[in-house]
C-alpha cells in the first residue's frame, strides 16, 4: 500500500464543487492556482471531470438542492479519494447557519479528511492545509 | 529474434519512447509555467501522474459500451507505438524498411484520433460525444494539409521510404533550409502538429473549461493513464518526425545524436511557445483556419515543389 500513497501525495488532481458558496471561497481557490501561490509546484492540478480527480474540494453550505448532487459526485469519484471542506460553510453553515435550506454539515453526508476554516480562508491557509493532507497520506 | 524483441520493447521501442515522451510532457508543463511566471511542477511530474493513474480505480459509467470503452485506449497506444517504431528504426537501418513505410506511418497516426473518437462515443456522456464530434471535424480539416505537406517533401526526395529521407538530406543538406517549397510545407506541418497533439489553440475537443475534458471525461484510472501515455509519446514522435522529414533527419550515434536531440528540443520549444501565446479558438474558426490558410500554404508548397523549387 505504501507506494500508492507516496505517489498520490505528489500528484493530487482536484475537482472543485461549489455547493452554494457565496463565491468568496471559490475565488480564494483560484488564488491558490495563480502565479503568486502556484499550487502546481506540488503537482496539484485542477481537472474538469470528477472521474480524473483524487481530491474533492467542497465550498459553501450544503443546500437541500445540492445534497443529492454532492452524493452523486462523490460516488462517481474513483478510489482512493479524499474530501476537503474549504471555509466555514461546509463545516457548520457560517452565516447561513440555521437556515431552512441547510441540509447539515458536510461530514454528516460524506467522510471529510481535511477542514480548512476561515471565511474565506487565506490562500496561505489552504496551502498549509494541503501540506498537512500530504503528510497524512504517508 | 532476441534483437527484434529488444528493439520492440526497449530501444528504440516502447520504453525509450515512453520515457522520453513523458519527459517532453514534463518540459512542456515546466516551460508553460515559466511563461506564466510560475514555478511549475518538477520535471518528472508526468511520471508521477502516470503511476498514480495506474494505481487508481476504474469507474464504469452506467450506459457505457464496455468492449469499445476498454479497447480504444489500447488501440491508440498500439497505433502510436508501431508508428514510432517505424520512425525510429529508420535511422538505425535506412535501407531496412519496406518502401512506403511513410504512408503506413501517416495511416497509423490516424489510429490515435480514431481511438479517441471511439472512446468518447462509447462512454455514453453527452459532453464526450460533443468532444468526439469536434475531434472528427478536426481530423477532417487537418489531415489533408498534413498529407500535402509531407508529400511536398516526398516530391523533393523522390521516395516513399523514410530511410531515403536520411540519405538524401545527408548528401544535400536539410530540406527546409535548401528548398523554398519545403519551408511552406514545414510551416503547414508545424501547425497541424498542434492540432494532432490537441494543444492550444486547437485543444477544442478537450476544452477543459467548456466541456470538462470532452473526449476523456468518463475515463478514469489506468484507462486514462493509457491515453495520457499516448499523448506523451505523440509529443516525442511528432516533433521528431518534423525534424526527421524537414530538418536533416535524426541519428542515434555520436555527435549526430546530440545535434538531433537539440533540433527536436528546439521544435518542441517552438510548439510550447505557440501553445502559450494563443487562446483556444472555436471549432468553426479552426476548420476555416485549416481549410483556408493552412491548406493554401501546403498547396503553395506543393506547387513550388512541382515546378522544381
Ligand atoms: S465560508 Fe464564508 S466566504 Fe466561504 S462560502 Fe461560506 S460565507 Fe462565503
Amino acid at each position: 500500500m505504501g507506494w500508492k500513497e507516496k505517489i498520490l501525495r505528489r500528484s493530487l488532481w482536484v475537482y472543485h464543487l461549489g455547493t452554494g458558496a457565496c463565491n468568496n471561497c471559490d475565488i480564494e481557490i483560484l488564488d491558490v492556482l495563480t502565479p503568486r501561490h502556484d499550487a502546481e509546484r506540488f503537482g496539484i492540478k485542477l481537472v474538469g471531470s470528477v472521474r480524473h480527480a483524487d481530491v474533492l474540494l467542497v465550498t459553501g453550505v450544503i443546500t437541500r438542492k445540492c445534497l443529492p448532487r454532492v452524493l452523486r459526485v462523490y460516488e462517481q469519484m474513483p478510489e482512493p479519494r479524499v474530501v476537503v471542506a474549504i471555509g466555514a460553510c461546509p463545516m457548520e453553515g457560517c452565516v447561513f447557519k440555521g437556515s431552512y435550506n441547510q441540509a447539515g454539515p458536510l461530514d454528516k453526508i460524506v467522510p471529510v479528511s481535511l477542514y480548512i476554516p476561515g471565511c474565506p480562508p487565506k490562500p496561505e491557509a489552504i496551502i498549509a492545509g494541503v501540506a498537512k493532507l500530504m503528510e497524512t497520506l504517508k | 529474434m532476441n534483437n527484434t524483441l529488444f528493439s520492440f520493447l526497449v530501444f528504440p521501442g516502447f520504453l525509450f519512447i515512453a520515457v522520453i515522451g513523458l519527459l517532453f510532457m514534463g518540459i512542456d508543463r515546466k516551460l508553460s509555467a515559466r511563461f506564466q511566471w510560475r514555478m511549475g511542477p518538477p520535471l518528472w511530474q508526468p511520471f508521477v501522474d502516470f503511476m498514480k493513474l495506474l494505481s487508481k480505480e476504474v469507474v464504469l459509467p452506467k450506459n457505457v459500451n464496455k468492449p469499445m470503452f476498454f479497447l480504444s485506449p489500447l488501440m491508440g497506444l498500439s497505433g502510436v507505438i508501431v508508428a514510432s517504431l517505424l520512425l525510429f528504426r529508420a535511422p538505425l537501418n535506412p535501407q531496412g524498411a519496406f518502401i512506403g513505410d511513410l504512408v503506413v506511418f501517416i495511416y497509423l497516426l490516424l489510429l490515435i484520433p480514431l481511438s479517441v473518437i471511439l472512446g468518447a462515443s462509447s462512454s455514453g456522456n453527452p459532453l464526450s460525444s460533443v468532444g468526439g464530434s469536434r475531434e472528427i471535424k478536426m481530423v477532417l480539416s487537418y489531415e489533408l494539409p498534413f498529407i500535402l505537406a509531407i508529400f511536398t517533401a516526398v516530391l523533393k526526395v523522390g521516395s516513399l521510404r523514410m530511410g531515403d529521407f536520411l540519405l538524401y538530406q545527408s548528401q544535400r543538406g536539410a530540406l527546409f533550409l535548401t528548398s523554398p517549397s519545403c519551408v511552406f510545407a514545414f510551416v503547414a506541418a508545424f501547425l497541424v502538429i498542434h492540432a494532432k497533439l490537441a494543444l492550444a489553440p486547437f485543444d477544442i475537443p478537450e476544452a477543459e473549461t467548456e466541456i470538462m475534458g470532452g473526449t476523456l471525461i468518463e475515463y478514469s484510472g489506468p484507462l486514462l493513464a493509457l491515453f495520457y501515455l499516448v499523448r506523451a509519446i505523440l509529443y516525442f514522435t511528432l516533433t521528431a518526425f518534423l525534424v526527421f522529414i524537414f530538418w536533416g533527419g535524426i541519428t542515434f550515434t555520436g555527435w549526430g545524436a546530440v545535434l538531433s536531440l537539440l533540433k527536436i528540443l528546439l521544435v518542441l520549444f517552438l510548439v510550447i511557445v505557440v501553445k502559450n501565446i494563443n487562446p483556444r479558438i472555436r471549432i468553426d474558426q479552426a476548420v476555416r483556419f485549416f481549410w483556408t490558410r493552412v491548406f493554401v500554404l501546403s498547396i503553395i508548397g506543393m506547387g513550388l515543389a512541382i515546378i522544381g523549387w
